[in-house]
């Protein structure tokens, strides 16, 4: 039977939505005992979360001082040993999964599997690969631990209304200080968050200037959405590098994606493909953005922005 | 003498659409371009650059692939790289075999900086890098847009899901690009005739010793599920509309 541990994302006290998606995709294995691991200095608030979660059983804390930032080095040693008692150890998709789960799967001597988009039995999966081009059946060795992330686009987090018993692990690693935190510069927007917001408006090229990207702010602000971008307006600097969506940026799945000015490049196109309702926006009829886009309408966006605002009231 | 490992993985070039075999068996990959994976190509510019500051003498390309691996060698010897090392592999390595050849020629050449992309955009994994971190046991500094260089120490940018992080990580250090580290340069004519006399060394994977076998098998690929066709609308009443019968306004 299989026995999964989830290695719980946090940040500042809080617990993050992609271990209750990962929780989700442990839960479609049947007969899956699943456990959370909350690595930190003090893990009890985070756990207390995490214990809501439907389907989780046992809630770990794993406290060190060592744990105040999420450095793959440190954490990775600690997750090693907890694995000992698992069949299965998950962590999400997102930055803080793919840095450490290789680096554990490295150190239990086997090979990690990235971005479960499907569990069809305990050690067989679907996931994409090239930018989602095609979606592969993986199976992977019975008599070997499996470490793997889970493409949290793919899955709605497990709901609340659990309740777990929540134990302090003791945990012997030697942990490395050849690692150290320095800073970490996020941009405080008061706006939705892009991986879990149910409505995003994106910009992409076609903005011209940080200046012209206000106005994707803007429409976001009266739809309550989010705000991305594709990569050639990160790179162009019209928009901050966490706005990145698409392959190798934010894989998103939104109940309304609009996307402006955005010529929708395969690598664009991966990171929403499982949004709900794409509406785009572009001059140029023949975008390959609008054979994925449920609603298109062709025309220029700084004409079309202003008139959607008005009339959207 | 201080060393940069770059890894050069060939990869089915990004602006291919890649399509599934209607047997199922794979992709179609026969007559199709194949490149220097992008991020790597972005790991050998920051490389170059380290070494033209200074912080370098010698920049090694490698590469594990089959023996017309060599072409994207070449290119990275024109780009400006010293030598290059094929370890000519003709089936899968996984990641994690990946790391074990690396770490065998991290023991031969000693280098300070191992660099590599974060991604191969063939298998999309993100893993070689931390892998061959945690088995070299050194630190790693991964999705990396800015790395600057102190004595026996780099203090790393990295891009992450709420924004930028700033770690610092002793050296030796494995680091793994992301889009924004620099701009890879352009090749010219004249380099590629220089590059065609820089060393290019063959070794055979069977040779290091290291277990290759893979560990999962694929066995299906499927093109992804189609989305249904959508409606084109004239104008933003008609948007406004659209939105309104699916609820969302
Ligand atoms: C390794 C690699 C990884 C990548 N990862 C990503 C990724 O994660 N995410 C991503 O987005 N890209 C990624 N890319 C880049 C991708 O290939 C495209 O270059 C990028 O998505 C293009 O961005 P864009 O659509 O904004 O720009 P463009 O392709 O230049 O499109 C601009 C669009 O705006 C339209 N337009 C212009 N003016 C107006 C106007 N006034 N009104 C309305 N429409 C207008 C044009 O018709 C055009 O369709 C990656 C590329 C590589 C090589």
């Amino acid at each position: 039977m299989a026995k999964i541990l989830i290695v719980a994302e946090h940040a500042g006290g809080k617990l993050n939505q992609s271990t209750a998606k990962c929780v989700a995709c442990a839960s479609t294995i049947s007969g899956a005992e699943i456990h959370v691991a909350v690595f930190a200095t003090d893990g009890a608030p985070v756990a207390a979360e995490a214990a809501k979660i439907q389907g989780v059983k046992t809630v770990l804390t794993v406290n060190n001082a060592a744990n105040a930032e999420p450095l793959a080095a440190v954490l990775a040693p600690q997750v090693a040993a907890v694995a000992a008692n698992y069949t299965h150890v998950f962590g999400p998709s997102t930055t803080f999964g793919k840095d450490l789960m290789p680096r554990v799967a490295a150190l239990l001597g086997v090979g990690q599997l990235s971005d479960i988009m499907a569990a069809e039995g305990a050690y067989k999966f679907r996931r994409p690969v090239y930018a989602g081009n095609a979606i592969i059946t993986v199976e992977a060795p019975q008599d070997k631990k499996l470490v793997a992330t889970v493409r949290t686009a793919s899955f709605q987090a497990a709901p609340e209304g659990g309740s777990a018993s929540v134990e302090a692990a003791n945990v012997s690693a030697s942990l490395p200080s050849h690692t150290r935190f320095v800073t970490r510069s996020a941009a405080a927007t008061g706006r939705p968050d892009l991986q879990t917001a149910p409505r995003v408006v994106s910009g992409g090229r076609a903005l011209g200037s940080s200046d012209n990207f206000k106005i994707i702010f803007s429409l976001a602000d009266k739809l309550g959405a989010a705000v991305g971008a594709s990569r050639a307006a990160v790179d162009a600097g019209y928009a901050a590098n966490d706005l990145q969506v698409g392959q190798t940026g934010k894989i998103i799945a939104p109940e309304l994606y609009v996307a402006v000015g955005i010529s929708g490049a395969i690598q664009h196109l991966t990171g929403i493909k499982d949004a709900r309702t794409i509406v785009a926006i572009n001059k140029d009829a023949e975008a390959p953005i609008f054979e994925v886009a449920d609603i298109g309408l062709v025309g220029d966006l700084f004409t079309v922005l202003p008139e959607l605002e008005k009339a959207l009231g | 003498m201080s060393k940069i490992l770059v890894g050069l993985k060939r990869v089915v070039d990004y602006n291919v659409r890649v399509r599934v075999k209607p047997d199922g068996t794979g992709v179609v990959t026969d007559g199709v371009k194949m490149s220097i994976n992008p991020f790597d190509e972005i790991a050998l510019e920051e490389a170059l650059r380290i070494k033209e500051k200074g912080g370098a003498t010698e920049v090694i390309v490698v590469s594990i692939g089959p023996a017309d691996t060599q072409q994207q060698l070449r290119t990275g010897l024109a780009m400006g790289a010293d030598r290059a090392i094929l370890v000519q592999a003709d089936s899968v390595v996984e990641p994690l075999a990946a790391a074990k050849v690396f770490l065998k020629l991290i023991e031969k050449e000693s280098p300070q900086i191992v660099l590599l992309g974060k991604q191969g955009i063939d298998d999309d994994n993100n893993q070689t890098g931390q892998m061959l971190a945690a088995l070299w046991d050194r630190p790693q500094a991964t999705f990396a847009s800015k790395v600057e260089l102190d004595g026996g120490k780099a203090k790393v940018t990295r891009e992450v899901d709420a924004g930028l992080e700033t770690i610092e990580v002793d050296l030796p250090a494995v680091l793994t690009t992301d889009l924004r580290l620099n701009e890879p340069r352009y090749v010219k004519l004249p380099d590629i005739m220089k590059a065609k006399k820089k060393p290019l060394e063959t070794v055979a994977i069977a040779s290091l010793g290291v277990e290759t076998a893979p560990q999962f098998k694929t066995t299906k690929y499927e093109p992804p599920a189609a989305r249904s066709k959508g409606v084109m609308v004239k104008d933003v009443g008609e948007l406004v509309a659209a939105l309104k019968q699916k609820g969302l306004v």
